[in-house]
């Protein structure tokens, strides 16, 4: 077990690092610019969807949708971070509360 | 164009949003020392990974893999895999953050999804880049820490909280992520990284097993970085 963490701990260490590692002139390449800028918006959004819809490998609406639905309404509206954190949660935490959804 | 706050006022935000999002990601930190320890992780054991992987989407991995009865090359490999969004956050982040050495190794410890989302919610240019400098340390130094002390806890107690959807802490999550993505959108190619990353983890989600359709969205960065400097170019 403890070959198995320290591997897996390495392993995901490295990948951090690397990223950190490569020279800054590979990044002034125009095209690679464009993409890194682009890949943590992609990566980020797409773990908000799953976050939001994905019930292990199926597709679910669950409290979450409409959660993430008030928070993005807060958000819209400029509410500040705290408000569109806690607006998310109180929805959530409300509708399950009361068994109006899952 | 918004008025730009003094130093003090947007310091204290920052660090209050830090603190925020530390303590929302630090309740799943007790469930994943919970599920250490159920799994059958010594406490040492399961406080190594948070420790030393530190990336909650691979610790669950590696221990959810080993639960459910696979072999530990299997679970390294889980672990690893789900991992590899974090070599794109620190490639992203590098020019931000002008690290080297030792400073340079802890904050590729400290690139993760919350850090690197909240660093890159400032704007880059305002007080000297300080803002978004600030704003990844103070995160990852949060989650760092209470992530830590959430897993002493869920290991020793196995999970005395309770469960985080209770609190609606899962959609807490991604609405907090949707707000720090949300101010890097905009334009039309920034609109369609994010609208395509998010549809095409929607489709592959009942395809892929469970962090393989959030990395199938970098494919949609690559075409969208692709054509766009195309047309830049022409």
């Amino acid at each position: 077990m403890w070959l198995t963490i320290t591997l897996g701990a390495v392993g995901c260490y490295a990948l951090k690092y690397l990223g950190a590692a490569i020279p800054e002139t590979f990044l002034e390449n125009p095209l690679v610019k464009k993409i890194v800028m682009l890949l943590p918006i992609s990566l980020l959004c797409a773990l908000v969807a799953v976050q939001t819809f994905a019930d292990h490998q199926s597709l679910t609406v669950d409290a979450r949708v409409p959660a993430v639905g008030v928070a993005s309404l807060v958000l819209w509206r400029k509410g500040s971070f705290i408000l569109v954190v806690l607006s998310a949660a109180v929805t959530a935490g409300a509708l399950r509360h009361f068994g109006l959804a899952h | 164009m918004t008025l730009v706050q003094p130093w003090d006022a947007l310091r204290s935000e920052i660090i209050r949003k830090a603190l925020s999002i530390g303590i929302a990601v630090s309740i799943y930190g007790v469930s994943f020392g919970a599920l250490g320890s159920a799994t059958g992780l010594s406490v040492a054991q399961t406080q190594a990974l948070s420790l030393l992987m530190f990336t909650g989407a691979s610790q669950f991995a590696l221990v959810s893999t080993i639960a459910s009865g696979g072999t530990a090359i299997a679970a390294i490999l889980a672990a690893w895999l789900l991992g590899t969004r974090n070599a794109a956050y620190s490639l992203r982040m590098s020019p931000v953050l002008q690290v080297t050495g030792v400073k340079r190794m802890l904050a590729s410890h400290f690139t993760i999804d919350e850090s690197t989302a909240m660093g890159l919610s400032q704007d880059e240019q305002l007080y000297e880049g300080d803002a978004s400098r600030l704003a990844f340390w103070s995160t990852g130094l949060s989650v760092f820490v209470l992530w830590n002390i959430a897993t002493f806890i869920g290991a020793i107690t196995v999970n005395a909280i309770g469960d985080p959807k209770a609190l609606g802490l899962d959609a807490a999550i991604a609405a907090g992520l949707f707000a720090l993505v949300w101010p890097q959108i905009k334009d039309r190619y920034t609109m369609t990284a994010a609208v395509g990353g998010a549809l095409i983890a929607l489709l592959m989600t009942p395809l892929l097993p469970a962090g393989l359709p959030v990395l199938a969205a970098a494919t949609v960065a690559v075409i969208i970085g692709w054509s766009w400097s195309k047309q830049v170019n022409l």
